[in-house]
């Protein structure tokens, strides 16, 4: 890692304003220290916005809640706020990192944190250094996940040039939350779902032929740009907050992350669900899955298909059938689908329901 | 960035970009060009913190993490540098009471902080802090590289009020690993301490 000039934002304009023109960001440090030391980023500028006061502070006023970006995952975690009327994102963050971690972690850089596939996290200063393909590093090299042992490779959503998952735990909660993302940036602030806010390989192929994608390739139109672009917050724009609204479903939310080893590792599946049950029918459902695409993935189908219905054993099993119908495992990773399907059963269940 | 290009005139240049009011509010410690050699380059900040209850101030390089602060320039080797990417937790420190991988922050970012290591665990007279003599008496090491960052680690782990079971203990301190396997030695160690600790 180069050396650098550091300096601590005084106001979000000012952090916007050096964004634009190259410097980079720096919240807890726990990933973008790791992308300057493997080569992914360089910066000549580091720009601190830790003493931010407007993207600091969990709140709830009515009935929503407004988590600020510079919350940590364990400021969220043990927030009694989330902990009553969104559990989901206090299992969320519980369940990320470490305890060490999540003291820093912020839950801004969270959503922004890049795939853990390991061709990615190669170390390597510049391109031609790189010791195998990879289309995120170097646009145009090819995939070395698919030919490699990736277990953790999408099921959804990719395309040849990369198959790469979002790592997030607490972005699963706030795609299962239907939770809003307010951003600041150099022209003015404006907020979108965070369902829309993560973009598969696909749609990143589809976004880079229009306006929006150019601008987020920052004009240039590099080979293979659906490995580039991973979500939508254009250069120099802030999270500043996420807020989302509590309902019977949220109050009666879970988290549930299957892995490796049963703590301080990343999901090979997690299913994160917000039920409305009574008297044993559904009356809402949102279900959101993580790890197995480039963005928290909704089953915006098994959720209609589970509405005003009871929650009998053979219509979950027929309803999760036809909601990985279309998944592409790679190859020898068919199981990944029984694992993402086991948590939404336990999610579900964990959550109040009762399978009938 | 070459090594020819001099560092202070990119950080005045990456000042004054941030605006007349940006530059006030930007405090005393955190921008400001030092002339001092350090071992690891030319520092382009200084970092004021209360070490292990101490006032140090450091002339350092911005890129300096913490750990490399503590262990170089402070000349504080008990915090250990394992992995570097946050993955094993050897270099757990206290910032402001809470624990942090030392290697994942800045040091930087810390100015105006207090950071506890392992070193300033134990009392003024040497006396060992409850967590060290806990792991002394269960024999919660074998190699001991990891050690420190278990020490610490555990202090904060029982301060937080997550020692309570077995489970609970295993699962806050999941952050440190140990490759000799400790683990139910450390385990008996946390709640040891714990007990001290709270009764
Ligand atoms: C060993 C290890 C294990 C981990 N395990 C998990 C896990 O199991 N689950 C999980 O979800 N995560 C996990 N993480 C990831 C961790 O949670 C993220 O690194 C962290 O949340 C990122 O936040 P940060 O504040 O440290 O980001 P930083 O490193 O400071 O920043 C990351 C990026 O986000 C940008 N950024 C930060 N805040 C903002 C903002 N408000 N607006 C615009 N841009 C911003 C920065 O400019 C930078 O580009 C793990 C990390 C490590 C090192
Ligand atoms: S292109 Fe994507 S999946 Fe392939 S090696 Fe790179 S990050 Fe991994
Ligand atoms: S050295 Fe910091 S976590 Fe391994
Ligand atoms: S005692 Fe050897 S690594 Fe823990």
């Amino acid at each position: 890692m180069k050396n650098f000039a550091y300096a601590i934002a005084p106001d979000i304009s000012s952090a916007s304003e050096a964004a634009v023109q190259g410097a980079q960001l720096v919240a807890g440090g726990t990933e973008i220290l790791n992308w300057m030391r493997l080569g992914i980023v360089s910066a000549d500028r580091v720009i601190d916005i830790t003493r931010l006061p407007e993207l600091s502070s969990i709140d709830r006023q009515g009935d929503e809640i407004r988590i600020g970006a510079l919350a940590t995952l364990n400021q969220i975690e043990g927030s009694d706020i989330v902990r009553q009327d969104a559990p989901v994102l206090s299992q969320a963050c519980l369940l990320a990192a470490s305890a060490q971690l999540r003291n820093r972690a912020t839950i801004g850089g969270n959503v922004l944190q890049k795939t853990r596939c390991p061709y990615f996290r190669a170390e390597a200063a510049t391109g031609d250094r790189m010791p195998w393909p990879c289309n995120k590093r170097v646009p145009g090299s090819g995939c070395s996940a698919r030919e490699g042992d990736f277990s953790r490779a999408a099921l959804f959503g990719a395309t040849e040039a990369c198959v790469a998952t979002q790592p997030s735990d607490p972005a699963v909660a706030l795609v299962a939350l239907d939770a809003e993302v307010d951003l600041v940036g150099p022209s003015g602030s404006r907020s979108i779902p965070i369902t829309r806010f993560h973009v598969t390989q696909s749609e990143a192929a589809d976004l880079a032929r229009t306006r929006e994608g150019r601008r987020l390739l920052g004009g240039d139109a590099p080979e293979t740009p659906d490995a580039l672009i991973e979500n939508r917050l254009m250069p120099g724009e802030i999270i500043v907050a996420y807020r989302f609204s509590v309902d019977t479903a949220s109050r009666n939310s879970a988290y549930v992350k299957l892995r490796e080893r049963e703590s301080y590792e990343y999901a090979m599946a997690s299913a994160a669900v917000c039920l409305d049950q009574s008297a044993g029918q559904v009356r809402q459902a949102r279900v959101a899955l993580g790890s197995i695409a480039q963005k928290p993935w909704r089953l915006s189908g098994a959720e209609a298909a589970l509405s005003g219905q009871t929650l009998d054993e053979a219509r979950l099993t027929s309803v999760l059938a036809t909601a990985f119908s279309d998944a592409e495992p790679l190859p020898h990773q068919d199981y990944k689908v029984k694992v993402a399907q086991g948590a939404v059963r336990r999610a579900l269940t964990k959550a109040g329901g009762s399978i009938q | 960035m070459s090594d020819g290009i001099d560092r202070r005139s990119m950080l005045k240049g990456s000042t004054a970009a941030l605006g007349a009011a940006g530059a006030a509010a930007l405090g005393s410690a955190s921008a400001q060009a030092q002339d001092v050699a350090s071992p690891s380059g030319t520092p382009n900040v200084n970092t004021s913190i209360t070490l292990n209850s101490t006032s140090r101030s450091f002339a350092h390089e911005a890129r300096v993490t913490l750990l490399d602060l503590l262990r170089e320039q402070a000349g504080l080797p008990g915090t250990k540098k394992g992995c570097n990417e946050g993955a094993c937790g050897a270099c757990t420190v206290l910032l402001d009471g809470e624990r942090i991988n030392a290697c994942m922050t800045l040091a930087a970012t810390c100015d105006g902080r207090s950071v506890t290591t392992v070193e300033g665990l134990a009392a003024a007279d040497g006396t060992l802090h409850p967590v060290q003599r806990a792991f002394i008496e269960q024999d919660a090491f074998q190699c001991g590289y990891c050690t420190s960052g278990q020490v610490v680690s555990a202090v904060a782990c029982i301060n937080e009020g997550h020692a309570g079971s077995e489970e609970e203990i295993a699962e806050w301190m999941s952050g440190n690993i140990c490759r000799c396997a400790s683990y139910p030695q450390i385990i008996a160690a946390v709640q040891q301490a714990a007990t001290e600790m709270e009764g």
